[in-house]
């Protein structure tokens, strides 16, 4: 009873600064934890998105950019692949399907993207997962103007079955570039919670053919992306395209160039993570400085411990003990704030990219981490611990007479 | 029960030299007596006690508590036997702001051998009139009431010695007078030997035995020679 007793008063004794304390743990937990988890899993969740496409065709340029295009639906399209070009591909033998895709133009900042039919009802963009129309709606039909919105978007831009639609040019919203072509929204996908939640799904003819469109490349599409038959199959495609071709490129595997990309910014993962430590080290040494300064006001209090017949190791513990609480106490606020900051992160990227991080699944940092920095708040304890055991007794519970 | 023999102490002065404080050739108490020490302000009878009840340690001597040589052990024995033996009342109460009235008892008894008996510390401070004050705070209860705390808390492991250092100091003569009356009046009940000092002739007056701490002190006579 005695040593929690001794934490617990003290900690409430010294409320006000316990509570700045712990909050400074708690922030330095929470943004480690928050770097930790962002890094590991925006990391996991872009190199494991895929849509269900092994490779995409594109014009000539940069594999980044043809991916974050024709799957994340980020970038701008690098160029166009030509309809001969695009149906080559969809018959050569090594490819199981070949998916077109149309892009250039946008509804309020959610891009429009024009494709065939099969994409909704022919692939599996997950293991074991296919688009789903939500009741009520149905697919576009190829030759209409009619299109399917992806959960998110319907929701930000308020798009029902029925709602009907003029296409913006371009990617960015300009109010002033509206296309005279109306569209009507036959239904709305079922959350995918991947980046086809983002967009707006015409058909190919659709975008190819809407007046502003240079007529020339009526037929020519922006990507084509891939499923193929065998794992070996992207090798032999590659050296095709890659290597014998020059004017167009085959990313493949669309996994390993996203995990290229993290590759490149790993030096801003580090800047965070130094960050991150620098908070945790600046926290743990706000617990030293906190305690170190009560401890004049409290010194007396452990001397008059002492003079009851506390042994020094006591006061060693009750100090280190309080250091400890304190640590724990902000690594659990750590824990809050973490939860907080990631669904906030998540959301983010959500929203930007449609790639969904969920907050609540467990990783072990979530328990490493707030146990390193009870440890690190324990170490901090060390120093005004070893003042307590020093307290001379008899020259600080009163003076000689 | 109390037996001091050839006990000094010194303390390093501004120049660096050893000031001799105390030098105490022989002194006794018996179980269950009441002594009161007269000694001025400096004359280093706090530091007596500090000596007897192990807070300090001596340069040289022998300090013998109910049949132990209290300076012969290392600090973690004389620590336990402070807690085990001894019942210290300070002048300025030396009560702990942070703790409420029982847990300032309770803390004194939890070094002790039989640990913080909460029943126990309820009817010690029962026993001082404080009852009816548990969960109070030291801030919230008056100079007299926070001096039988102190009391209680002193008491409350059944020591076989209580030392008190101008335990009346800080209070008016009424609450003076009401206060010692309670030391002695529990001290007696509980069967612990009083060394009590003071320089107030008024609570010194109240002893039959008392010794003027100027004659034991060794330091203090070669003084005045």
């Amino acid at each position: 009873m005695t040593l929690p007793l001794i934490v617990y008063r003290s900690l409430r004794q010294h409320a006000l600064s316990t509570l700045i304390t712990a909050g400074g743990i708690a922030l330095a937990a929470g943004l480690l934890m928050t770097v930790w988890r962002v890094k590991v899993e925006s990391q996991a969740a872009f190199t494991q998105t895929s849509a269900g496409f092994d490779a995409v065709l594109g014009a000539r340029g940069s594999k980044l950019q043809l991916v974050l295009n024709a799957i994340f639906h980020l970038e701008a399209s690098p160029g166009n692949v030509a309809a001969a070009d695009a149906e080559a591909i969809r018959r050569h033998p090594l490819v199981k399907a070949a998916i077109p895709i149309a892009v250039g133009d946008n509804l309020r900042g959610f891009r429009l993207v024009g494709t065939v039919p099969e994409l909704f009802t022919g692939v599996e963009y997950a293991p074991g997962r296919k688009y789903v129309i939500e009741s009520g709606g149905r697919l576009f039909a190829a030759d209409q103007r009619e299109a399917v919105a992806g959960s998110f978007a319907a929701q930000q831009l308020g798009l029902r079955v029925g709602s009907v639609f003029r296409p913006f040019h371009g990617l960015n919203f300009d109010p002033k570039a509206e296309h005279a072509e109306e569209f009507t929204v036959t239904g709305i996908l079922a959350p995918t919670n991947t980046p086809a939640d983002r967009v707006i799904w015409l058909p190919l003819r659709g975008i190819q053919t809407m007046a502003g469109h240079d007529p020339k490349a009526a037929t020519d599409v922006s990507a084509v992306l891939l499923q193929l038959r065998t794992p070996t199959a992207g090798f032999m495609l590659d050296m095709l395209y890659n290597k014998q071709g020059n004017r167009l490129t085959f990313a493949f595997p669309v996994g390993a160039i996203m995990a290229e990309l993290f590759g490149k910014i790993s030096w801003f993962d580090r800047v965070l993570e130094l960050v991150a430590y620098l908070v945790a080290l600046v926290a743990a040494g706000s617990v030293l400085a906190s305690i170190y300064n009560s401890m004049s006001a409290r010194q007396r209090d452990l001397a008059i411990l002492r003079a009851l017949g506390a042994r020094r190791r006591t006061v060693f513990g009750a100090v280190l003990a309080e250091a400890t609480v304190i640590g724990a106490l902000g690594a659990l606020a750590g824990l809050a704030a973490h939860f907080a900051l990631y669904a906030g992160v998540a959301s983010l990227i959500r929203a930007q990219t449609g790639v969904v991080l969920t907050p609540w699944a467990f990783h072990a940092v979530l328990v490493l981490c707030p146990l390193a920095m009870t440890a690190l708040c324990a170490l901090g304890g060390i120093v005004p611990a070893v003042k307590a055991y020093r307290t001379p007794v008899a020259e600080t519970i009163a003076p000689v007479s | 029960m109390l037996a001091v023999r050839q006990l000094s102490k010194s303390f390093a002065g501004p120049d660096g030299t050893r000031v001799p404080v105390v030098a105490v050739a022989e002194f006794d108490l018996a179980a269950g007596e009441q002594l009161a020490l007269r000694g001025e302000s400096g004359s280093g009878k706090t530091t007596f006690l500090h000596l007897i009840a192990g807070i300090l340690a001596a340069d040289a001597g022998e300090v013998r508590l109910d049949g132990v040589e209290m300076t012969a052990l290392g600090e973690p024995a004389r620590d336990r036997l402070r807690a085990e033996k001894l019942g210290y009342i300070f002048q300025t109460f030396n009560l702990l702001q942070g703790f409420t009235v029982l847990e300032n008892v309770l803390l004194g008894m939890s070094f002790g051998p039989r640990g913080a008996d909460r029943a126990h510390a309820r009817a010690v401070l029962e026993r001082v009139g404080l009852g009816h004050r548990l969960g109070h705070f030291p801030r919230q209860l008056s100079t007299g009431q926070q001096q039988r705390v102190a009391v209680a808390r002193a008491l409350a492991n059944r020591p076989r010695l209580v030392l008190a250092d101008e335990p009346t100091g800080n209070l008016d003569a009424r609450h003076a007078g009401e206060a010692l009356a309670l030391i002695r009046e529990v001290c007696r009940e509980q069967g612990a030997a009083l060394l009590l000092v003071s320089h107030d002739e008024g609570v010194l007056g109240q002893f039959q035995l008392r010794r003027d701490f100027a004659e034991l002190n060794q330091v203090l006579r070669e003084a005045r020679r």
